[in-house]
């Protein structure tokens, strides 16, 4: 217990020490940042695929409803991009709401494509506002005006503004995990149908996963918008950042309080080491690696990696029993 | 004049969905059976596409020759993928399918950007006859060819699975694998058969729009969406509805490119999509 104790210690000081011991080095510095901003939206997925195992493949909506929030309060209204954030946040859970009063009624690959459909959708869209600024995008502040833009030249600022907001983030997936609500999201990834019989109003519980899943997803957008000052329709809304967003959660393990983190602790260096290893010449390179990788977890990880820390003394051969599939909620 | 103009883009609406529902029936095949979805199903048609390609600057064949190549190493794909991904990631939690799939999604559709590099390549625009009028319609002689193929083979595929003892079989093996087996039928085989077919009815159709449409890395994610939308329509492994749906989502873009305008076939096809999954998650055609 003791030595747990102090490795958890020992793990947050190193946390909270990594930008200081790397401030020799921007490129580390940035690559923290990054895991952290990844490891959020991550988190805030986690919320509604992972804990209430229901896949959404569309969160890149929420991301990019954040950033274009972002840039729209410095394009439009002159604001500093974060002051953007909780209009994202507030229509991030309205949207949620309306995509998911419809979809969330859909169960397993169903919800899974709608959330695709919803999320082509909206890029589509997004590339024909001029108001968005189009295919081609908007940009936030070219030069620091206040502090307030949040625009650093130093990655350590920016590393420390999202540990403080994945920090939130976990602690209220902590609390719900704990909490009635956690019970019931896990009642329903499990059997949807018995969670109903027991008395749980499946729907509503789905939604709320959904809908404050959507607002922390949008704060990541927002953030992020903050560091790269750039939004266009593919990077906001594209399906490779739904995708990556899922993936994340799903490698380090979805339905876990650190699984996301996890993900993003691996993936995120490995997408910039190949990147930088390979050159915009390799970038296909980049995700033909991560498309290995995502392929070989599925196939003998299928809970994700954290699954490794937990054998039980007793479990049977393989892990059917141990992570008990949401395969019971298709084909209903 | 509007009348025929009309007639038009219905007419080239009807060819292209044919070969819609071609390459969404393979879609369907699979997730009717065992209840997989195949999200690396746009870069199968993706990797036919570039087989026409490869043959056309390689060995200067046309279709003819293309299309059988591409039957056949898509087919052989589908049944690798078969045996190296699927048959162990089909009982596991629904997310390791969707993860598995993405995947292969990613490493087909980003190696073909390493091999054949970003640029869009198309075919020679006369390599299939030139286009001819007829009742004042001016037909493209690839897009007739891909049309009619498209709608021969769904035909056929349609056939194959409803009046063959294969297609009892497969039938058998999709309705309780357990059961089947008892019957002396092996399910394995059979699902891997089912790869095997629905990779060459991708592999066919992605020949033929290669003939009329660029080709490029990237363009399977468009064509994986529409393939989703046709068997949403369609019904869940019914080849006869996702030729039907195929049909009439080719005639819906093809009219909405030319009542709206081009950017917003995809958004009509997509909305439609969403509302059919939010009425009718079984289908138009789907019995539940």
């Amino acid at each position: 217990m003791t030595a747990r104790r102090l490795l958890q210690i020992a793990l947050v000081v190193v946390v909270l020490a990594y930008p200081i011991v790397t401030a020799g080095s921007p490129v580390w510095q940035r690559l923290g940042a990054l895991v952290l901003l990844a490891a959020i939206s991550a988190s805030a997925w986690n919320i509604v695929g992972g804990y209430a195992g229901q896949v959404s493949v569309g969160h890149a909506v929420f991301f990019g409803i954040g950033a274009y929030s972002a840039v729209v309060a410095f394009v439009h209204l002159d604001l500093p991009p974060i002051l953007g954030a909780p209009l994202g946040m507030l229509v991030s859970v309205a949207v949620a709401a309306v995509i998911g009063v419809p979809t969330l009624r859909l169960s397993g690959h169903y919800f899974s494509m709608a959330t695709i459909a919803v999320g082509e959708l909206v890029r589509v869209l997004s590339s024909t506002s001029d108001w968005l600024g189009g295919a081609q995008g908007l940009g936030g502040p070219a030069m620091p005006r206040t502090v307030f833009d949040l625009s650093f030249v130093s990655a350590m600022p920016y590393y420390y503004i999202f540990l403080a907001v994945l920090a939130g983030v976990l602690g209220l997936t902590w609390w719900i995990e704990r909490g009635r609500m956690g019970f019931y999201l896990r009642a329903i990834k499990d059997s949807e149908r018995a969670a109903r019989s027991l008395g749980v109003s499946a729907g509503r519980y789905k939604l709320y996963a959904y809908m404050l899943s959507a607002a922390f997803t949008s704060v990541a957008g927002s953030l992020y918008l903050c560091m790269f000052g750039f939004v266009d329709p593919e990077s906001g809304f594209g399906i490779l950042l739904s995708v990556k967003i899922l993936v994340m959660a799903a490698l380090g393990g979805a339905g876990q309080l650190f699984g996301p983190l996890v993900g993003a602790l691996i993936l995120v260096p490995l997408e910039e080491l190949s990147n930088s290893l390979l050159g915009g010449q390799g970038a296909g390179i980049t995700f033909v690696v991560y498309g290995a990788i995502i392929v070989i977890i599925a196939r003998f990880l299928p809970s994700g990696l954290l699954s490794l820390l937990e054998r039980r003394p007793n479990a049977p051969t393989k892990a059917a029993p141990v992570n008990p599939s949401p395969a019971s909620g298709h084909a209903d | 004049m509007t009348t025929t103009l009309l007639l038009q883009v219905v007419v080239s609406g009807l060819l292209l969905g044919a070969v819609y529902a071609l390459f969404s029936s393979g879609l369907s095949l699979i997730w009717g059976m065992m209840n997989v979805v195949n999200f690396a199903h746009g870069e199968f048609v993706m990797l036919g596409m570039y087989t026409a390609v490869v043959v056309w600057t390689a060995l200067g064949g046309g279709p003819w020759a293309s299309v059988p190549i591409a039957a056949i190493l898509i087919a052989t794909l589908g049944v690798l993928a078969y045996f190296l991904l699927v048959r162990h990631i089909m009982r596991g939690p629904m997310l390791a399918q969707i993860l598995g799939t993405f995947g292969l999604a990613l490493f087909l559709r980003y190696g073909a950007l390493w091999v054949f590099g970003a640029n869009f390549k198309t075919l020679p625009d006369d390599l299939v006859g030139h286009s001819f009028i007829l009742g004042g319609i001016r037909f493209e002689g690839s897009r007739v060819l891909a049309g009619v193929v498209g709608l021969v083979v769904t035909v056929l595929l349609h056939l194959l699975l409803t009046r063959t003892s294969i297609g009892s079989r497969m039938l058998a093996v999709s309705e309780d694998a357990t059961a089947a087996q008892l019957m002396g039928i092996r399910p394995q085989r059979m699902q891997a058969l089912a790869w095997a077919l629905a990779g060459a009815a991708t592999g066919i159709a992605g020949a033929l729009i290669a003939t009329f449409f660029y080709t490029s890395p990237t363009v399977g994610e468009t064509l994986a969406i529409v393939a989703f939308v046709t068997v949403a329509l369609g019904g869940f492994g019914s080849v006869m509805g996702a030729l039907v749906a195929g049909l009439l989502i080719g005639v819906v873009e093809s009219l909405s490119a030319f009542l709206i305008g081009p950017v917003y076939k995809d958004v009509i096809v997509y909305a439609a999509f969403v509302l059919v999954l939010w009425f009718r998650p079984q289908g138009l055609m789907g019995t539940n």
